[in-house]
């Protein structure tokens, strides 16, 4: 309280300065309430509670860790971070409830939101305000369609564009079969980038095979058109609880093949309850991070995340680690203060990030930006081995 | 070989379907009434299983017993308080959309007591896959049971109705509620009766619709609870045998369209036989055209 006394006797005090002097005023302080002249306010929206609350509160856990390590190290150019992590319950008319709060807090940076429709919707006002956005995990192509927007994960199509890749480069299969879920864009996006990516590679696409929402119990005929085309790999561009299906079924039919899945495969071991993750042996999918690498970051990392939060983090709290990281640097590359106003630190940002700006974290290594916001980096692989998942 | 593989997952996907129907049909050829939360009522007698048989670790038939109990008084209680009341009302509407409703507040009960994760649902048959042509062609043990259970539910069904005096009661009410009153028949006991065996054919169906396709989460029913209402309307709803050979024929044409037109376009491809069918013989394959007298 004292505080804002002491704020706004100056605020009054520049105020009438420039009254009496006949001058306009430059709108500066603009969209934060209180400048705190020592810190920078990082706000996020995610779903904390609801059905995808392990996603949100994954990415909220993991920026606070960042967040903790960074100011016990002194900061970034001598200033500290603030996070603030507000509920949208995976809704995007709650997500914009939540973004008013975060810049009534006087948000500076947007590190969010963590899933893609919030994330959209979120991603319409920050490019009205001119705020920089990151999103850790919106996976969703427009969640970076506006210029102040960047993502650390792939977006969904890129997933089908890097796994072609990582098959191809690795000669893992030459006659490749794709089951994907036709009515929902995720899994139809990454089966088309796959497909048109395949081309460049020696591989052949022998059979692609749909379903769709409502009939997604029953994969036999899928399955024996995927035999009989004699596929030695399956790519499942879907989400683990029809993959975990489709592996019950090619085991009772007696097809047994490589399956290779993309980040809706992480949670085939125990996503679905009483499924038997032995059938999952072998199946190899994309993921940005595996926590049981042995690379010196990712071991402290996860052990701190264990210490801290009493369980193993997954790829979201790694990408919101990331996150934090990528902003600090940022911060140091640009030069911004947090004096300055969100427009400025916007633009400094944009400049810095997509000018041979290039990131070493969890996610990967050497990460650059384009101007249109999606990370390029090297896929990472793991395939699951005695019941848990190592990097290829 | 592939045309005979894909014959037995129609004959194995449509003889769940029937399975289903013959619920449906039954409960519509005596009270006249479509009971939408039928499906529900399916997936509440496989997580009853599921619950007892994988979380409690007790045998198999204490599960699909417990399946099959709980089921019938969850049929009887439904039809008391959300039914019956409404039996009377203006508009055969009021009946119907309490069905939905119905419907709706199952899956939210499941979705409460369950949570939203899909279980992977361990079979009830233990019977071993036949193997035909070298492996080429599969008969699951499922497919088996599945079909047996219909025929033999479809004949016990069918006998019940001709040679009981409670299935003569039913065929009454199905004729005139009012004559069979005033004939000394307890209309409101035939109608719980036909719910109570209604719903134990869905909690079996439900077990062996779960056996056959393992995926367990509070909306399993409610696809091939439709499903199952336009098999038992293709084969003419209200006929027993009309309701099996629907669900066998629907199984198979929805195989067979994935099979050979285009798996994207199978549901549209079902529906639109569908049409066409109705369109041709608008009571369906088994339907009696009855005349109304005026």
């Amino acid at each position: 309280m004292k505080k804002f006394k002491k704020f706004a006797c100056v605020a009054m005090a520049s105020a009438m300065v420039f009254a009496m002097a006949g001058c306009g005023s430059d709108g500066s302080g603009n969209g934060s309430g209180s400048a705190d002249a020592t810190s920078f306010k990082i706000g996020g929206t995610g779903p904390l509670t609801g059905g995808a609350a392990a996603y949100g509160q994954a990415v909220q856990n993991a920026a606070q860790l960042a967040v903790d390590e960074i100011n016990a190290n002194g900061g970034v150019n001598g200033y500290t971070l603030e996070l603030n992590y507000q509920d949208d319950e995976h809704n995007a008319e709650k997500a914009v409830n939540a973004y008013n709060t975060l810049k009534d807090w006087g948000v500076q940076i947007v590190l969010g939101s963590v899933t893609s429709a919030p994330c959209i919707a979120v991603g319409d006002k920050t490019k009205d305000d001119n705020i920089f956005q990151l999103t850790p995990s919106g996976t969703a192509v427009d969640c970076t369609k506006f210029d102040n927007a960047f993502r650390v994960c792939f977006s969904d199509p890129a997933q089908g564009t890097v796994s072609a890749q990582y098959i191809g480069e690795n000669n893992l299969a030459t006659k490749v079969a794709i089951i994907y879920d036709s009515s929902d864009p995720y899994s139809s996006g990454i089966y088309e980038n796959f497909a048109k990516e395949a081309e460049n590679y020696s591989f052949e696409i022998v059979s692609a095979e749909a379903f769709t929402e409502d009939s997604k119990t029953d994969f036999s005929v899928q399955l024996q058109k995927t035999k009989d085309s004699g596929a030695d790999m399956v790519f499942l561009p879907i989400y683990y609880s029809e993959a975990a299906l489709i592996l019950t079924q090619a085991n009772g039919m007696g097809f047994s093949t490589t399956f290779f899945g993309v980040d809706g495969m992480d949670g085939i071991l125990s996503g679905v309850d009483n499924f038997d993750a032995s059938l999952a042996e072998g199946v190899m999918f994309l993921t940005p991070f595996a926590s049981t690498s042995t690379e010196t970051n990712i071991v402290n990392f996860v052990s701190a995340y264990e210490e801290k939060f009493g369980e193993t983090p997954n790829q979201f709290a790694a990408d919101a680690y990331d996150g934090v990281y990528i902003i600090k640097e940022l911060i140091e590359k640009s030069g911004v203060k947090p004096t300055d106003d969100v427009s400025t630190i916007c633009n400094g940002f944009k400049e810095a990030i997509s000018n041979g700006y290039s990131f070493d974290g969890l996610t990967g290594k050497g990460i650059t930006w384009s101007a249109d916001g999606e990370p390029n980096k090297a896929p990472s692989v793991v395939i699951i081995k005695d019941g848990v998942y190592q990097q290829l | 070989m592939s045309f005979v593989q894909y014959l037995i997952s129609g004959l194995s996907l449509g003889s769940v379907y029937a399975l289903i129907a013959l619920g449906y049909t039954m409960v519509y050829g005596i009270a006249k009434m479509l009971n939408f939360a039928h499906g529900d009522v399916i997936m509440i007698g496989a997580f009853t299983t599921y619950t007892v048989c994988s979380t409690m670790g007790l045998p198999t038939a204490a599960g699909v017993l417990a399946a099959a109990v709980l089921c019938t008084l969850l049929g009887v209680c439904i039809e008391k308080v959300a039914y019956k009341p409404l039996r009377k009302a203006a508009s055969p509407l009021a009946v119907l959309i309490t069905a939905i409703g119905v419907s709706y507040l199952l899956q939210n009960i499941a979705l409460l007591i369950f949570g939203t994760n899909t279980k992977a649902f361990a079979s009830v048959v233990s019977l071993d896959a036949i193997k035909l042509a070298d492996g080429q062609i599969t008969f699951t043990g499922e497919t088996i049971v599945t079909i047996i259970a219909c025929i033999v539910i479809m004949a016990g069904l069918m006998l019940f109705i001709k040679k009981t005096k409670a299935g003569q009661a039913m065929l009454a009410v199905s004729e005139d509620k009012g004559a069979a009153q005033l004939m000394g028949i307890n209309v409101n006991g035939t109608i719980a009766l036909t719910f109570a065996i209604g719903s134990a054919l869905a909690a079996i169906a439900g077990v062996l619709l779960c056996s056959s396709y393992p995926s367990l989460n509070p909306y399993t029913g409610s696809m091939p609870g439709i499903k199952a209402f336009v098999a038992a309307v293709f084969g003419g709803i209200g006929s027993i045998p009309g309701a099996f050979i629907g669900g066998i024929l629907l199984g198979i044409i929805e195989i067979f369209a994935k099979a050979y037109i285009s798996s994207q376009m199978a549901d549209a491809i079902v529906f639109a036989i569908l049409i066409v069918i109705l369109l041709i013989r608008p009571t369906g394959l088994f339907g009696r055209n009855i005349q109304e007298k005026v």
